[in-house]
Formats: structure tokens, sequence, C-alpha cells
């Protein structure tokens, strides 16, 4: 019965994308394609100063997206830093440095990650002015760097990839802010709180007291999964039942997290002018979501080692009302996007059901990945793809009529590498610094032996994916994660960028190449068989020796 | 000169591009989903509060409490929520799982002791204990438990209030919550909720 309810729950939530992945896939190609302006966003251009009709180089674009993150990051870093002067703060003090700088990159960079445990350092004007903002923001971001990339190959011949406004604005006011307020409003009605009550003491039923918290928890919480950033109104993040009260808030939870990287692929194919070709992207994504997820909920399920196995089963960590399905899918979209929210928590799931959020994450998060960064991922992915498919018959690899050549191909080996880079090497110099280490072990680390390891891992994972969720035992509020993380989070977001912009500009500039009869059709199973193995075979080549020192090693022990 | 005129200018832009979406989508869009909330929805938008007879506020539906004494032992006169990690057992300004690996030797000794405690308190053998009575949940408030846990808690509640132990098992019954729709999460039993109907069934 168990399995059946699984199965019955995921097809609900697969037949609520499939009915929303044409009409939103749509409604994203003609947002980003449509040359008429709202009024209000005509006021808006006035405001900033920007003229929306003039397209932008790649170059040009590129340094809006990195002036508007730096902006972001200044005004994030202050507001933290001016917080005890600062309305509905709770009468919590500034935020240290160190903390504020690592919840600035954080946000900025579309990652959430979270050092600090909400209720107890950010009051609410730095939630909604800050980190509310930043959620919106950063995944517009995202969406406009993908569609930039999209543009390279749907045009030809251009010295243009649009205008990084204008796609700014747009995927804020057009998309996320009024599917933001549907999701509020239905969040509200399954119980997540919004007032600026503050702590309310009770007293409780047995006659002692508890303090409730308040906050306007429902327009961050249905942003901050929208636009796949993750961070929690509330320490527990989305187990908290003021963050996700029922089984039905978390699939409508779940939802929100898939929506618009679901729909992506859609609004490709449209604006490349072949459907199939969104199609074929949206097949690799949903079997490496399907692949996981039942990987995951089997190894849940089961419940091996030795505390799940005396307890009977792996409860702990896990929410009674969305039971270990409701987790396992939570958790698999949560990391398998860039949202990195947590409805159960991922340090206690069995030693090999952790090593599964682990490499979600390390696919490069694209299955369906975070809004825009998956669709961009894979689609470099894609470019790689072909690039093997050409050396396997001897050929120049094209995709959408666009010749992958050897600046192309540099662009695209480049990308895979940058965070493969930070991960390792960041997992690696937390044990290897001299001071850095006794710190960690001493101070960050919760759960000693092989665990502890895989904590850090976990941490360098997800910052350097942009993810934001984490093993989250690891005191990480120090200095050496503080600083480390945050600069793995805007390497990690920020250098990826440039490359794609650099590869959409590239593509943008070429002549369409005729389809020849050695041309690899991308849009048939063969070629989703390819991408599919392109993307495992690397992660896993990069991935493995790794994870044998980690969750591998305590699983198979 | 001009790269530096230049690159000043998109700063210059991109401030008064956040300074404006900061006004639309942090002051803007929060207020608007306040407005909301308070007026269309204000029981759920306030946190869903829970009242006994006398219109006392006893905690909210959706935030689980403590039912020990001041020294954290258990009350055996009321049905007992799951471990909690949040703070010294839930506490709703510090929302926490234990964070516990599986292989942990702490949280290993702590199931044994619940399951030792339970053991004790209700009768049961360790294999009839359900998981959730011997795991901390992942927020530290968990609400709910199972309708196995609620079923294994009666005897020990019917005898502690000198209450007939099938009029107990009858209340368990009326508060068992099935899945969402038929089929989604768990079945539960809502301990407030449960032990607010048991204190007024004896009326103290």
């Amino acid at each position: 019965m168990e399995v059946l309810f699984a199965a019955l729950q995921a097809a609900t939530l697969a037949l609520i994308l499939a009915l929303l992945y044409r009409p939103l896939g749509d409604y994203l190609a003609r947002t980003y394609t449509s040359d008429r302006d709202w009024r209000v966003e005509r006021g808006f251009y006035r405001l900033i100063g920007v003229d929306p009709r003039a397209e932008q180089s790649w170059p040009a674009y590129l340094r809006g997206v990195l002036a508007f993150s730096l902006v972001g990051l200044l005004l994030v870093y202050a507001l933290q830093r001016a917080q005890a002067v600062l309305p509905y703060s709770l009468g919590l003090p500034a935020v240290p440095e160190g903390l504020a700088f690592n919840t600035a990159a954080s946000f900025v960079a579309n990652t959430n990650w979270q050092s600090y445990s909400p209720e107890l350092t950010m009051g609410y004007t730095v939630q909604l002015a800050g980190l509310a903002v930043q959620n919106f923001v950063s995944a517009a971001v995202g969406i406009a760097v993908a569609i930039a990339l999209v543009r390279g190959f749907a045009r030809h011949g251009s010295p243009t990839i649009g205008n990084f406004w204008v796609d700014l604005v747009r995927g804020c006011l057009r998309v996320l802010l009024p599917l933001a307020i549907v999701g509020a409003v239905v969040l509200l009605a399954g119980g997540v709180v919004q007032n600026f009550a503050g702590f309310t003491e009770v007293q409780t039923l047995s006659g002692g007291s508890q303090q409730l918290p308040g906050g306007p928890v429902a327009s961050q919480e249905v942003i901050k999964l929208l636009g796949t950033n993750g961070g929690g109104f509330f320490n527990a993040n989305s187990a908290h039942p003021f963050e996700n009260p029922t089984a039905w808030t978390n699939l409508f939870e779940t939802v929100l997290m898939l929506a618009i990287p679901f729909a992506l692929p859609r609004a490709f194919g449209r604006m490349v002018g072949s459907n199939k070709q969104g199609y074929a992207i949206l097949a690799v994504m949903a079997t490496l979501f399907v692949l996981s997820l039942v990987a995951l909920s089997a190894l849940e399920a089961a419940g091996r080692g030795t505390a799940p196995e005396l307890a009977g089963g792996a409860m702990e960590g896990k929410e009674t009302r969305f039971g270990i399905f409701g987790s396992t899918l939570f958790g698999t979209t949560s990391t398998l996007t860039s949202t990195g929210a947590v409805n159960s928590m991922h340090d206690s799931y069995t030693a090999l059901g952790g090593m599964l959020p682990m490499l979600n994450m390390m696919l490069g998060e694209v299955a369906p990945g975070g809004v825009g960064s998956g669709l961009y991922g894979m689609l470099v992915l894609a470019v790689i793809a072909v690039f093997i498919a050409g050396l396997l018959v001897g050929r120049t690899p094209e995709y959408l009529g666009k010749k992958i050549g050897p600046r192309e191909i540099k662009l695209a080996s480049l990308y895979i590498l940058v965070t493969p880079t930070l991960v390792l090497a960041g997992t690696a110099l937390s044990f290897a610094l001299p001071g850095v280490r006794e710190d960690v072990e001493s101070t960050s680390i919760w759960n000693p032996g092989i665990h502890g390891m895989s904590e850090v891992l976990y941490a360098f994972t997800s910052a350097s994916n942009n993810n934001g969720s984490a093993f989250a035992g690891l005191t990480a509020n120090t200095p050496w994660f503080n600083i480390a993380l945050g600069v793995a989070m805007l390497l990690g977001r920020f250098v990826p960028i440039v490359l794609v912009l650099a590869l959409a500009g590239s593509l943008a500039a070429q002549r369409k190449v005729p389809a020849t009869a050695g041309t690899l059709p991308t849009h048939r199973p063969q070629f989703v068989g390819l991408l599919l193995g392109v993307t495992v075979i690397v992660t896993a080549l990069t991935y493995f020796p790794v994870l044998t020192l980690g969750p591998l090693a305590e699983g198979l022990n | 000169m001009s790269t530096t005129r230049s690159t000043l200018r998109t700063h210059w832009v991109a401030l008064r591009a956040m300074l404006v979406l900061t006004l639309v989508l942090g002051v803007g869009y929060t207020a608007v989903v306040t407005g909301i909330g308070q007026f269309a929805l204000p029981a759920q938008a306030n946190g869903s509060l829970v009242r006994d007879a006398d219109g006392a506020v006893v905690g909210s539906a959706l935030i689980g409490q403590s039912f020990a004494d001041a020294e954290g032992a258990a009350l055996p006169e009321w049905f007992q929520p799951r471990p909690s990690a949040a703070g010294d057992g839930y506490d709703g300004g510090a929302s926490s799982g234990s964070n516990y690996g599986p292989e942990n030797a702490d949280l290993v000794a702590a199931i044994g002791e619940r399951q030792a405690a339970i053991g004790e308190a209700d009768g049961a053998a360790p294999g009839e204990i359900p998981v959730d009575a011997v795991t901390a949940s992942g927020s530290g408030l968990d609400p709910h438990i199972s309708p196995a846990y609620a079923r294994l808690q009666v005897a020990r509640v019917a005898e502690a209030r000198g209450l007939p132990e099938t009029e107990v098992a009858t209340l368990v019954e009326r508060f068992v919550q099935g899945r969402d729709a038929g089929y989604l999460g768990d079945p539960t039993v809502n301990v407030l909720r449960l032990n607010l109907a048991l204190a007024e069934l004896v009326g103290d």
C-alpha cells in the first residue's frame, strides 16, 4: 500500500507538471520574445534610465548581470550590518561581518545557504527587504542568462543577445510576481503564517509556556521555492509546520520548485523553432529525476543503518505528516533543482540515502535544475554531447544549426570544470590547511567519523552548485566556512554565467549551418540517451573517489 | 576613460533598479500578501491558534508542544508527542532536528533509552514501539504522532486519569486523521487537539 500511495503522489506531481508544461513554457517564450512593454515596465525603464529597445552584446549583457549582482551583494550586506537600527528587527543586533558576507553572497548567488539560525539572527526587515528581494531577482537573473543562451542558438549572425534589464524586469514582473501572489494565497489557506506579530508567549495545556513565532512567512516561502532559492524563514526550513503545514502543501511546494525549471525546455523549444528539441531536453531531465527519486525513496524506506534499524525505520529528522515518501520527494526535488530547501534533515538520512542529495547536486543540478541555471547547465552538457558524438563519427559537431568549434567547446569544458574544482578543493583544504583542520574537526563537525567528512563534502557541494541545503549538523558559522563557502558560492554562480554568456555571444554571431545527412539529429531517443550518458559519466568520473571516502564508505561498512 | 564611464553608468542603473525592485518586491509584495492573509484568512495567517473551552489560547494546531514536567519527565496523564531537538524540547524559538547521522552513537543510545522508558511506561516490547515515538522530527515542532503511537499510550493515560480504557480509546480513534486526499503523507494524530479533548472529557 505504501508503494501505491507513493506512486499516486508522484503521478499527481507528474500530471500537474505535464499540464503546466505547454502553457507556462509558451508564456515564458512569449515573455522573453515580445517587443511590447507593459505600461508599468515603461515607467520602470524611465526610472532606471535604460532604453528597452537597445540590444546588448554579450559583454554588455554580462556587465549588467555583474553590476546588478554586486549592488545586491552590497545592499544585503549593509541591511544586515544596520539591523540594530532597522524597524521590525525583533530587537536583534547587527549581523557580524563574516556571517553577513556569507549570507549576502548566498542570497545573491541564488544559493541560500544559511550559516545562521533565522529565528535568532534575522529580523523581519532584513528578511523581506534583503532576502526576499534577492529570492526574486537572483531567480530572474538565472532565467535571463538561460534565455540569453537560447537566443544564441535561435539567432543567426547577430552581434547581440538581448537586453539584460528588460529580461530582469520581465522575469520579476511578468513571471515570478504573479505566480508568487497566487502561490502565497494557496499556502496561506494551508496554514502558513503571514503577520508581523513577533513571538507570542502562550500557556501550554500542561501548564508550561511556549514561544510561538510569527512573521511574513507565506510571502517568502513561496518565492523561496518558485525561484529555487531555498532559504528558510525558520531554522527548520520547510520541515517547520509554519512553512509547510500539511501533506498537500508539501506536494504543492514541490510543484512550486519544479514548475519553471520543467517548463523552460518548452520555452527553449519554442524559441529555437522546434518543440521537439524541448521535449528531448525534458526527457533527459525527467529520466534523471525519476531514477534519483526512486533510488532515494527505496533507500530511506529500507532504513539501513544502526540507528534506523534499532528504531524501526528512518524517521529521525522526518515529519510525521509527510512520511518517508513526502520527505524523499521533497529532498530529491530540492537537490535536483538548485533550491536547497529541506522538509527533512538530510544529515539524518541513511548513509547511502544521504549520498543521493549529494549526487543530485554533483550532477550539476540539471534535472531540471534551478530556474534558468538548470536549462543552461543542460544545454552546455548538450554541447559536450554533440562534440563527443562528432568525435565518434569524425565530423564537425553541430547543435541546432550551430557549429561547435574550438571556442565553443573550450567554454563548455571550462563550465563543467568550475564546480568540481570548487567542491574538491574546498573539501580538501578544510582538512589539509593547518589550523583550519583542527577548527573544522573540533568546532564544525557534528557527527564523528566518516559522517563528519560527509558533512564538509556536502557543504562545499551545496555551496559551489548554489543549492543551499546542508548536512545541517555542521556548524558553518565559523570564519573558515563563512569565507570559503561564500567565495565558493560566488565563483560557482558567476564564473559559469560568464562562460555561458560568452558561449551565447559566440553562437549568436554564427550563421546557420544547413543540416546534412551527416548531422546528428538532437531530438531523437538516441540523442536523449547520449546526453543522459554524458551527464552521468562526467559526474561519476569526477566525484566517485571522494564519495568512496564519505557516504559510500559509511553505507557499505 | 569611456569604459570607466560606462562601467560607472551600468552600476548607477543597477543601483536604481535594485532600489525600485526592493520597493516593489520587498515592501509592496509583502504588504499585499499580508493584507490578503489578514483580511481573507486571518485564522491561518495568525498561526492556527487553538483555544480551550474558556477561550484561552493554549497553543497552535500546527506546532507541537511539550507535555513534560519542569525536569523534562513525561507526564503520564497526557498523550506524549515525539522526542524533540528544538531547544530543550518543543521550543518555538529554536526549531531544529537533531542532525544525528545513522551511525551516531549518541543517537543509538538515545533511541535505546527512549524505548526503555516507553516500554516501562506503556508496557511495550521494543519491537512494538512505533518508530515516531523514538525519533526526533525535522522541525522539533512536529504536532503529530502516528495513530499506532497514540493507541499504545491509551492504557497508561486511562489509568493515570482514572478513566475507562474504552473511553480513551474511542477518543483516540476520533482524532485519527487519514492521509490528505486519501493518499498524501501518512495518517496522523494531532497531540494538542487530542489532549485538549482529553482534558475536557474529565473537565480539569
